[in-house]
C-alpha cells in the first residue's frame, strides 16, 4: 500500500499560502485582496489537519475549526467595511483609499 | 490510488489558486476559489478529517462564499485595469519564482527527511464524536470565548453596513 509523503501536504500548504500573500500585495482591488487572506487561511488550515494526522490526534482539527469561524467573523466584518468604504469613496482600488497616507 | 488522487486535487487546488490571483474580474476570482475550497475538502477527507470537510463544504465554500459573491453583485465590481510591470519585475520574476518554489521544497524536505507516508484510513479520529468530545472538554473555553466572537462581529456588520438615517 503506497501513500503520499506527508511532506507533499506541507509543499502544498506552502504554494497556496505564496499563491495567497502575492495576490495580497500584487492585487489592488480591495475584494481580490481578501480572498488572498482566505486563500491563506486555507493553506494553513491544510498544514494542521496534515500534522493532525501525523501526531494521531484531534488537536489540528480543533484549530482548523475555530479558523474557520474567525474566518467566517472576519469575512462578515470585512465585507460590511468594503460596503461602507465603497458607499462613501465609490471606488474599490486600494490606492485611491489612502486618507491615513496624509 | 492515494498518490493519484492527491496529484489530482492538488492540481486543481494550484490551478485554481493560480486563476484567483492573475483573473482580473473579482467574480472569477470568487469561483476560482471555492475551487481551491472544494479540492481542499476532499484532501482533508483523504487525511481522515470527515468533520473538518464537511466545515468547509458548508462554512467556506457555502457560506462565506456566498458572502463574497453577493457582496461583488451588489457593489457591481468591475475588472481590475491592468497595471504595467517594470522590467526588473518581468525579467526576474519568473525565476524568483521558481528559486522561491525550490527553496521552500528543499526546507520542507529537509525538516521532514523520512516522513511517513499518508495512507487513506490511517487515522480515524476525525469524526463529529472525537471532535465535539475534545471541543466540549478540553477546549469548552476557546468555544465560548469564539461564540463571544462571533457576537461581536455580527453585531460589527449589522451596525457598519446599515444604511445612514438622514
Amino acid at each position: 500500500m503506497t501513500g503520499v509523503p506527508l511532506a507533499w501536504y506541507l509543499i502544498l500548504s506552502a504554494l497556496l499560502f505564496s499563491l495567497g500573500a502575492a495576490g495580497f500585495l500584487f492585487r489592488r482591488n480591495i475584494i481580490t485582496m481578501f480572498m488572498s487572506v482566505e486563500l491563506m487561511l486555507n493553506a494553513v488550515n491544510l498544514s494542521f489537519v496534515a500534522f493532525s494526522y501525523q501526531l494521531k490526534q484531534v488537536n489540528g482539527h480543533i484549530f482548523t475549526f475555530f479558523v474557520m469561524v474567525v474566518a467566517a467573523a472576519e469575512a462578515a466584518v470585512g465585507l460590511a467595511i468594503i460596503l461602507t468604504v465603497f458607499r462613501n469613496r465609490a471606488t474599490l482600488n486600494v490606492d485611491d483609499i489612502s486618507s491615513l497616507k496624509n | 490510488m492515494d498518490v493519484v488522487l492527491f496529484l489530482v486535487f492538488a492540481a486543481i487546488a494550484v490551478v485554481c489558486a493560480i486563476s484567483v490571483v492573475v483573473q482580473t474580474h473579482p467574480i472569477f476570482s470568487a469561483l476560482s476559489l471555492i475551487g481551491v475550497m472544494g479540492s481542499l475538502a476532499v484532501l482533508y477527507l483523504m487525511l481522515g478529517a470527515e468533520f473538518i470537510a464537511a466545515a468547509q463544504v458548508i462554512v467556506y465554500a457555502g457560506a462565506i462564499m456566498v458572502l463574497f459573491v453577493f457582496v461583488i453583485m451588489l457593489l457591481n465590481a468591475g475588472s481590475e485595469p491592468p497595471r504595467g510591470r517594470s522590467l526588473v519585475a518581468q525579467v526576474l520574476g519568473f525565476p524568483l519564482l521558481v528559486a522561491l518554489l525550490g527553496a521552500l521544497a528543499y526546507g520542507v524536505g529537509r525538516v521532514l527527511p523520512e516522513s511517513p507516508a499518508v495512507v487513506f484510513g490511517g487515522f480515524r479520529g476525525g469524526g463529529p464524536r472525537e471532535i465535539g468530545l475534545a471541543l466540549f472538554t478540553d477546549y469548552l473555553l476557546p468555544f465560548e470565548i469564539i461564540s463571544v466572537l462571533v457576537l461581536i462581529a455580527i453585531l460589527g456588520a449589522v451596525v457598519l453596513a446599515r444604511k445612514e438615517l438622514p
